[in-house]
């Protein structure tokens, strides 16, 4: 029986992890120093993580608070975890920092760092170089959070012989930044803290209008 | 040549986003890719942006970064022999 | 248990044609479409060689007959070649059958967004401009240029796009979702794209060199195009004719770099072994290998040592057909796909362009004339930044 195992959501500063409201910065923090307060009180260590887009950390973050309730990384084969993320605005707010280096001729340095974050499946690269998961990747682009274009992914995944998958929806926009990561597995996980809720777009639905 | 390093110090975890490394913590002699500060080859390319953004000097082809980036100290030579420091 | 999957149309505009049948005249007779920058207005345009689509936006636009000015170069070749792919397939979207359109894209609009990104902060004179910018919008224009079109979405994982667009397609036919699907890629060039690549480092000055010693990197292309996958009841149903069956497929993740294959080309082995133990073929049974060799020193080896760690010393007959049009990027998978089945149907293998010596590290070397020969699987590679790596496997029909 395939189930959601946990999930974190990252709205207006608040992390919300299985239902839980389990990090909070002030409203007046920016984005930036939201991602770096919740970096911090996660303890990562990841140096990687300060050269990232906003999307990126949004991801890492949020994928980061949802798999400490689980056992998922440390249960399944890293080749069988499958990565599939959607947003509205494909890399957005990137391109439009790359536009903004190369559309000043007399101040000409475009960044081959901020290039390479002009890819929304870029988010996915950089969560699967950070757990080494190698397994099937999908990044849809879609009007809004789209619970049936999830879930029916995530099912043909499962009869595709995919074991456990990361999925949900990451956009990184001004002043409404959010990430709502979900994990779901095929087997159940020996971590007392999952949730164990049926694989379905009722509850999705539900899980995401409850933050 | 090491008030030219020490300014480099300051570029480098700057251009690079190191936020976790102090100057001090930098090794002039050190390599700078794979072990130590962990740069990869992004980051090779951004320091070739370092060098033409604060010194001018225009590198064509990436391979050439092998040799001017081995170090602090080599990339601060290099940018000497360019006559730039 | 679920049904076999056809590929029944092909749909395709690129640097060597505006159409399937141009770009197969261009293909036999070796003929490149990557040439000095014509249309794009580039601060690069005599720096780099590109594969143009040989049409100004306003002979798209007529080619389309649409003079919508929102509308973009992207969104015009994507719906020409999804267009030509269900004209060719003969299906009828008003059959009552249900009919999807999966396409994938990497910039969107952004040949026309960049145009007016400066005034856009200025005043408000061209922000129909900003509709038509997002990745889904040019799905959408095909959707309704296709028309009774069912289910719509667009994926976008870089330069393997279409590849994954492709996948889905098969894998709603075979779960039941759809009985056909228009699947597909398209990327139209732009100057954010050049100097993003440019910032790189990766482009070549002259025309690109796939796995050869001597490589400096790709040459960036254009194009669009599109298959018709059917569902073996629904083509029954209709009494339609399949051109090839795709019989396998695979994505994984290298998880090694952003932008930078494994030196040992994990993901890429992972996805080839995975896409043939879908189909249940042996590496021996692949005929013919439409590498994705974009002409990068990185891409290129990485690549065939992949190759090398799947078949051995039996590697099979391979080329790379971006000298012929330029990386597409999200355009590129679907591209090769038309090509590979372009190979299957007339038993040809287009050659790889520009190629004198092999890598000393791997020793293979690819077709480079036209080689005629039956030709029963082929197995084509799209790899994308992110780390994105998919296979697909096509069987002549």
């Amino acid at each position: 029986m395939n189930a959601i195992t946990s999930y974190a959501h990252i709205k207006h500063n608040t992390v919300t992890v299985n239902g839980t409201v389990v990090f909070k910065s002030a409203s007046s923090v920016s984005i930036h120093e939201f991602l770096l307060e919740s970096y911090k009180f996660l303890a990562m260590n990841y140096p990687k993580f300060h050269k990232m887009d906003v999307q990126c950390k949004l991801a890492i973050i949020a994928t980061e608070f949802a798999l400490r309730e689980t056992a998922l990384l440390t249960e399944n084969d890293l080749a069988k975890i499958a990565i599939v993320f959607s947003n509205h605005a494909s890399s957005l707010d990137t391109d439009k920092a790359y536009q903004n280096s190369i559309s000043d001729k007399s101040n000409y340095f475009p960044s081959p760092a901020i290039f390479v974050y002009t890819l929304p499946n870029i988010t996915i690269g950089e969560l699967a170089i950070r757990h080494k998961i190698t397994g099937e990747n999908a990044f849809f682009v879609c009007e809004k959070f789209d619970p049936a274009l999830l879930i029916n992914y995530c099912e043909s995944l499962y009869l595709n012989g995919i074991d456990a998958v990361i999925a949900g929806w990451v956009e990184a926009e001004t002043n409404n930044d959010e990430a709502f990561i979900f994990l779901s597995e095929s087997q159940r996980n020996t971590n007392k803290n999952a949730i164990f809720k049926p694989l379905n777009q009722t509850t999705l639905t539900e899980l995401y209008n409850l933050t | 040549m090491d008030a030219l390093i020490e300014k480099l110090k300051g570029q480098i975890i700057e251009q690079l986003n190191l936020a976790e490394v102090k100057p001090e913590e930098i090794n002039p002699d050190s390599p700078l890719f794979g072990e130590g500060l962990g740069l990869d080859s992004i980051d090779a390319l951004e320091l070739i942006v370092l060098l033409e953004k604060h010194y001018g000097i225009k590198i064509q082809d990436p391979k050439d970064g092998k040799t001017i980036f081995q170090s602090l100290r080599t990339m601060a030579e290099y940018i000497k022999s360019q006559g730039k420091s | 248990m679920s049904q076999k999957v056809y590929i029944t149309g092909l749909g395709m505009i690129s640097a060597i044609g505006n159409n399937v049948p141009e770009c197969f005249l261009s293909l036999s007779q070796s003929k490149t479409g990557i040439g000095k920058i014509q249309y794009l207005t580039t601060r690069y345009k005599d720096e780099f060689l590109a594969g143009e689509i040989k049409l100004s936006n306003a002979e798209l636009a007529d080619l389309v007959g649409d003079q919508n000015p929102a509308l973009n170069r992207n969104s015009y070749i994507a719906m020409l070649a999804a267009k030509e792919a269900v004209l060719n397939s003969g299906i009828d979207t008003k059959d009552g059958l249900r009919t999807g359109v999966i396409s994938s894209t990497t910039v969107a609009g952004m040949s026309k967004t960049e145009l007016y990104y400066k005034d856009l902060f200025k005043n408000d004179e061209h922000l129909d401009v900003l509709d038509t910018h997002d990745c889904g919008d040019s799905t959408e224009r095909i959707a309704d240029y296709i028309g009774n079109v069912d289910y719509v979405t667009t994926i976008s994982t870089a330069c393997s796009s279409a590849a994954n667009a492709i996948m889905l397609g098969c894998r709603m036919i075979k779960h039941g979702h759809l009985d056909r699907v228009v699947v597909g890629g398209v990327d139209a060039l732009s100057k954010f794209t050049f100097n993003g690549f440019n910032t790189l480092m990766i482009l070549d000055r002259e025309w690109c060199r796939p796995f050869d010693e001597n490589r400096k990197g790709l040459n960036l292309g254009e194009g669009a195009a599109f298959v018709v996958i059917e569902g073996e009841n629904a083509l029954n149903h209709r009494k339609g004719k399949a051109l090839a069956e795709l019989i396998g497929y695979a994505n994984t993740n290298d998880a090694y770099h952003l932008t930078a294959s494994s030196p040992e080309g994990f993901g890429a082995t992972l996805a080839i072994q995975q896409a043939l133990a879908l189909s249940g073929l042996k590496p021996t049974d692949i005929d013919y290998i439409n590498m994705h060799g974009t002409g990068t020193p990185n891409n290129d080896l990485s690549e065939s040592k992949a190759t090398v760690a799947v078949f051995g010393n039996q590697v099979p007959k391979f080329s790379s057909t971006k000298a012929f049009t330029g990386h597409t990027l999200a355009a590129a998978a679907s591209i090769e796909a038309v090509i590979s089945v372009l190979s299957l149907q007339n038993s040809m293998i287009f050659p790889n362009l520009n190629f004198n010596t092999p890598i000393a590290e791997t020793g293979l070397i690819p077709e480079t004339t036209l080689v005629h020969t039956p030709l029963n699987v082929i197995l084509s590679n799209s790899f994308g930044f992110g780390g994105n790596c998919s296979s697909l496997l096509f069987k002549k029909a």
